[in-house]
């Protein structure tokens, strides 16, 4: 069912859902939208699944044409959008009619949108996901963002009989600094003494470089002990690489999926969705927690989309 | 021979999702032997908590469900599969797989430089690159690269010192004593000596990548009109040429 027409593509929008998994040995990377929480949520406004593709817009939201009524919901960084001109609240459920206007303002808090659409978008499943492999070429529409012209199609179900709205209290802020916490390791060896404290005590701060693949930041050098290099070895997001410089690189969804740097410390699964709403001269802070404690903020993530799941039943 | 590698295994973990198993820090195909043997024993059991394993050069990393275990009990499961493969090493025998290179010219504009840095001529590089059977360690960088190795001493070449924006598809590299083959066009620093028509990965087949690791691959010079043929008939069916 076609959907929306594209006016105006917006920065960088791409087709995104949970990401692709089980091919890192293949050399694919996970990709999927880079703030978890957020996509899941936008699904559960508009009654899909928790994995339905979505579009991920960057700093500069697309703008788009309703192709016949449907129910949208627009979650992360803030955005200020309008249907028709009009100001809308995000993290609700909104009913669009053919013939609106999408758009937005370029996004104040954050990085990243998420529009969901009801039913999900329908592009190809490419080994098992519909996400943008952009670098790659596939996924969502051809393999690249969107542009101009292009025509999003979505399953076609009923639609949602009510409109739901996230409760303030669980809506997210994305303010800087950011704090990242980490489990060290697994090349923690590898840095001096002094090394892992300056990581530990210091502000990053997120540098003009920084994308779907990876973030490179700026601050304190941190010290290697005597090799700055490794037999290269599979690298996961939320991976923290020193390189030579001393000068931390975050590793994100669509990074290389093996490096050569050793990795210092990496940012718990849930930080790392936090950190998907990080942009350009924002600062990150590293705080490091045991393996335990991580493991109570993995399975205090899950609860919170469950129950943010059952609040929008 | 001296037997490369940790006197044992040693485990990490990777946050709170993952956890790495090494079995040593360099290059060396014992060390990479018991990657990929502890790699299908792991596949082989189905461990529900385990979600994707990752085999590369060294290690094995293993992305599990933090909510079905953790990784205290995770590790000591996986070590007790450990212990038994040291006692019975499993046999690896990778596919053995040629794949056509044409050398040199616009194919491979680094073949002269990798033959002037080491005195020798064009000929004899391609012939000591194509004359090795080399193992597939791992796929990594972009999707279905492999690195293979190790070329001989007499070949080994350091990477350029500016990296290309763009390398083609199917350029065939070295750097160091690695060599490997650019899937698709991606900016890249190694030294290009020749070009395979075929393809090494494409996202709508099943595997994705042509090759994988333990494979055993053989360079095998074509001229340009084989090029042109082979690039012709595997448009369609990428991987067929391997039966």
């Amino acid at each position: 069912m076609k959907v929306f027409q594209v006016l105006k593509s917006g920065f960088l929008t791409t087709v995104q859902d949970l990401g692709r998994y089980g091919y890192l040995k293949y050399g694919v990377p996970i990709s999927g939208a880079m703030d978890t929480f957020s996509l899941v949520t936008a699904n559960f406004l508009v009654k899909n699944d928790p994995g339905a593709a979505c579009l991920e817009a960057t700093l500069i939201g697309p703008e788009l044409q309703a192709l016949t009524d449907t129910q949208i919901a627009i979650t992360g960084g803030g955005a200020s959008p309008k249907i028709n001109g009009q100001n809308v609240p995000m993290w609700r459920t909104l009913k669009v009619q053919e013939g609106d206007v999408i758009s937005s303002e370029k996004i104040k808090s954050g990085c990243r949108f998420y529009l969901s659409i009801r039913g999900g978008i329908n592009t190809p499943l490419i080994l098992g996901s519909r996400s943008t492999y952009v670098r790659g070429k596939f996924g969502g529409i051809n393999g690249r963002p969107l542009k101009a012209g292009d025509i999003i199609e979505c399953f076609d179900v009923h639609p949602v009989e009510k409109a739901y709205a996230l409760p303030e209290e669980l809506t997210p802020e994305f303010k800087s600094p950011f704090t990242a916490h980490v489990v060290l390791g697994p090349q923690k060896s590898m840095f001096t003494k002094e090394g892992i404290k300056i990581f530990l005590s210091s502000q990053y701060k997120v540098t003009i470089e920084a994308d779907r693949m990876g973030y490179r930041l700026e601050g304190p050098k941190i010290e290697h002990k005597a090799n700055v290099e490794i037999v290269s070895d599979a690298i996961l997001p939320g991976a923290v690489q020193v390189p030579k410089n001393g000068q931390p690189i975050l590793i994100m969804r669509d990074a290389q999926t093996t490096g050569g740097y050793p990795k210092i410390a990496t940012v718990i699964a849930p930080d790392v969705s936090l950190l998907g709403q990080a942009k350009p001269d924002d600062i990150i802070v590293f705080s490091e927690i045991s393996l335990r404690q991580a493991r109570e903020r993995f399975i205090k993530f899950y609860k919170l989309l469950s129950s943010v799941r059952k609040i929008l039943k | 021979m001296k037997t490369k590698g940790y006197p044992s295994a040693r485990y990490f973990p990777v946050g709170e999702t993952a956890l790495v198993v090494e079995f040593g820090d360099e290059i060396s195909p014992e060390i990479n032997s018991k990657v990929i043997a502890l790699n299908e024993k792991l596949s082989k059991a189905e461990i529900y908590e385990i979600e994707e394993l990752v085999p590369t050069y060294r290690s094995l990393l293993i992305r599990y469900n933090p909510l079905k275990t953790t990784y205290t009990q995770l590790c000591l499961r996986i070590k007790t599969i450990e212990k038994t493969l040291i006692k019975t090493p499993v046999e690896t025998k990778g596919r053995k797989i040629a794949i056509p290179v044409i050398y040199g010219g616009e194919y491979g504009p680094d073949l002269a430089y990798v033959a002037q840095y080491h005195k020798l001529g064009e000929e004899q590089v391609i012939a000591l690159h194509s004359k090795r059977e080399y193992r597939v360690y791992m796929i990594g960088f972009v999707a279905g690269f492999p690195y293979l190795g190790e070329v001989p001493d007499e070949i080994a070449t350091p990477r350029l010192e500016k990296p290309r924006l763009k390398v083609p598809a199917g350029s065939v590299g070295i750097a160091e004593k690695q060599t490997g083959i650019y899937p698709c066009e991606a900016p890249g620093g190694w030294q290009i000596i020749g070009r395979t028509p075929i393809r090494l990965f494409d996202p709508q087949q099943q595997p994705p990548a042509l090759l994988k690791p333990g494979d055993i691959v053989k360079f095998k010079p074509i001229s340009e009109e084989e090029f042109k043929t082979i690039q012709n008939s595997t448009q369609k069916e990428p991987f067929t040429f391997l039966r």
